[in-house]
């Protein structure tokens, strides 16, 4: 056990040490780094991964409508946000609806309406849809999420959505660090909501329902709240993928990506949201960066390695997902949180282990 | 009147279609409670099976539908083995978490090794002939697929009712672990009821892809999901409810497909779903399971 002013300590480091991290990249690499590209993206989807973690991980409720969620958040977002002197040019098919013509608002308030939206559809649908058991729920907001794309992209909408074309376009935060700060505080929301009594009564629910009924806790209530919150970040998360864009259609949100994210959560483990962030931030570096190469063919010498072509790098995922549910269970991080007692004590073993064989070796 | 009667026989070939996949989403919830998110894409890949066996290698189309059969029923039974064997004793939700990530890597394999292109599917000359009923005119295929599915379903029905197989299975549905200990061996049922499943998923791809002409790496995840929602609605674990269950989806989606609202027909299916299981949760054909505290 470590002590109490050691473990702040070190959390104080690690926090300047990312802090450090992302300035560094934000000063010192070219816009098109990937370093960059890496960090926002991976914060992006660390904060989709926290939003679904809170829904499946700590409460239990397996939702699969996250890409539903984030497609309202990414329209409302950017329907808010583009500027009206470009507008005619995004709706030049179509021509835009009246109301929407003068309307632009600044990109704080409208990320908060796009969450605040996606709240509302969660809760109109959470209040039939969350009495249905586990793999029910997660066909009926599976379905709710294909109704969301289906709707945005049709015809009595094309004044407002642009129809199948989709909105191009959308402005961003002006600097770098904007994308971390929303992140960051949407995250520490989250992580001071589970800490709180709801937070525990969602583990409640999601260790035994009919016991934690039995505590007292108010089922329907409890479940509702987490789908809400979990969609209001499941589409803040959508609105900021928009803004990393710039451009949406009803195609970019697709069950594919609700899959991906729920891969991310399996890797970082269910119910721990160090584990999401972290996993969140390794496998889109491996997707972005590391695991590039698969998709391209290699030569060595003149001898043409097998495998590689466009599409392998998603069948490699799609595998380590796989070979994670099979045989890791619990992910990197299980449902614990990362500390540093557990640093630590793994470090202990480590090193106890290396000693112990070193002394059998020795004998 | 002849738009109806076309449409109604559209309904009911596309509607036949989806009851033959649907019944395997039912057999295999009604025996592991596990939605097979997979099944849509087993489906899609014998859609490219089937495409290898006749543009690629030139096998007449008799002997290919056989080969296609045998292919899925043998990926069907492999997925089984590999995915779902390992979590029998599993939470629900890795299992589902297990059945969703072999839907995603069969759609990024078929995506990496036929590219996310479509690919035109091969016509069986016979089959695309049309056939002309009074003012009605409409290709072979139609006719031929609700006549083979209510075969099929028969067939199946007498199978599960009559054989010693399919009172095996019919135990194991009831009750896992008791069957277990009368010496049913609960591994070959489950296989058994993969392969039914995967086998008449594969004769429902042709027919499904024959009147479309061609196959993508994720044309197997909306009917998928359509054929979950017509089991659903049948009553989960009912052979005569998918197949209903199929017929009405099929029927509905055709009607609103030729109405003003055509572009609503997807999204109307869910909303039946939704509908359904509050309304209805065993659907139209389900037992009644009551939960014990």
């Amino acid at each position: 056990m470590l002590q109490k002013k050691t473990k702040n300590i070190c959390t104080a480091a690690a926090l300047v040490l990312l802090a450090v991290v992302i300035v560094c990249v934000g000063q010192f690499t070219s816009s098109t780094s990937m370093l960059r590209t890496v960090l926002q993206l991976g914060a992006i989807y660390a904060l989709l991964a926290v939003s679904m973690n809170l829904c499946n991980g700590f409460t239990g409720l397996f939702s699969l409508g996250q890409a539903g969620f984030m497609t309202l958040g990414a329209y409302t977002y950017a329907i808010l946000t583009i500027p009206v002197e470009s507008r005619a040019g995004v709706y030049y098919l179509y021509g835009v609806a009246g109301w929407l013509e003068k309307l632009e608002l600044p990109i704080p308030v409208a990320l908060l309406v796009a969450g605040l939206v996606a709240a509302l559809f969660a809760f109109l649908i959470g209040l039939p849809v969350l009495r249905l058991k586990s793999d029910y729920l997660a066909i009926a907001t599976l379905g709710f999420a294909e109704v969301v794309r289906i709707v945005t992209a049709s015809s009595p909408l094309n004044r407002v959505t642009n129809g199948s074309l989709g909105l191009t376009m959308i402005p961003g935060f002006s600097s770098y660090y904007g994308i971390f700060a929303v992140v960051i505080l949407c995250i520490a929301i989250i992580v001071l909501l589970i800490n709180s009594t709801y937070g525990r009564a969602f583990k409640a629910i999601r260790d035994d329902e009919i016991a934690a009924e039995a505590m007292g806790i108010n089922l329907s209530q409890h479940k509702q709240m987490s789908f809400v919150i979990s969609s209001f970040f499941a589409a803040i998360g959508g609105a900021l993928m928009a803004m990393y864009m710039g451009a949406i259609s009803s195609t970019t949100f697709t069950i594919a990506v609700t899959y991906f994210i729920l891969l991310i959560v399996v890797i970082g483990g269910m119910g721990s949201v160090t584990g999401s962030v972290i996993s969140a931030l390794l496998v889109i570096a491996s997707r972005e960066w590391w695991l590039r190469f698969l998709d391209q063919p290699m030569f060595i010498g003149s001898f043409k390695v097998p495998l590689l072509k466009t599409g392998f790098r998603m069948v490699v995922f799609s595998v380590i997902l796989m070979v994670v549910v099979l045989l890791f269970r619990k992910g990197i991080m299980g449902e614990r949180e990362f500390n540093w007692d557990g640093i630590y004590s793994f470090f202990k073993r480590l090193f106890s282990k290396k000693k112990s064989g070193k002394g059998v070796q020795a004998k | 009147m002849d738009a109806f009667l076309q449409n109604c026989l559209t309904g009911i070939s596309i509607g036949s279609i989806y009851a033959l996949i649907a019944i395997g989403y039912t057999m295999v919830y009604g025996i592991l409670r596990l939605i097979n998110f997979a099944h849509g894409d087993i489906f899609m890949m014998a859609g490219y099976f089937m495409i290898i066996c006749m543009t690629d290698m030139m096998i007449p189309w008799y002997i290919s539908i056989v080969i296609v059969i045998v292919a899925t029923v043998l990926l069907g039974v492999c997925i089984e083995k590999v995915a779902y064997k390992p979590l029998r004793t599993a939470p629900r939700m890795s299992v589902m978490i297990s059945a969703i990530g072999v839907s995603y890597f069969l759609q990024n394999f078929a995506t990496y090794l036929f590219s996310a292109q479509p690919k035109s599917y091969p016509t069986i000359g016979f089959l695309s002939k049309s056939v002309q009923v009074g003012e009605i005119s409409t290709t072979l295929v139609t006719f031929v697929t609700p006549i083979l599915t209510i075969l099929l379903v028969i067939g199946l029905v007498m199978l599960v009712k009559k054989t010693k197989v399919g009172m095996a299975m019919r135990a194991v549905s009831r009750d896992f672990e008791t069957a277990q200990l009368m010496g049913i061996k609960i591994n070959s049922v489950i296989s058994f009821t993969f392969a039914i499943g995967c086998a008449l998923a594969a004769i429902g791809s042709v027919l499904y892809f024959i009147p479309r002409s061609s196959v993508y790496p994720l044309a197997g995840s909306l009917p998928g999901l359509k054929c979950f929602v017509a089991a659903v609605f049948g009553g989960i674990g009912s052979i005569p409810g998918a197949l209903v269950g199929g017929f009405l989806i099929g029927l509905s989606e055709t009607f609103i497909k030729a109405s003003a609202f055509s572009e609503f027909s997807d999204a109307f299916t869910f909303i039946i779903l939704i509908v359904v299981l509050l309304c209805l949760p065993t659907g139209l054909f389900g037992e009644k399971i009551k939960e014990k505290v």
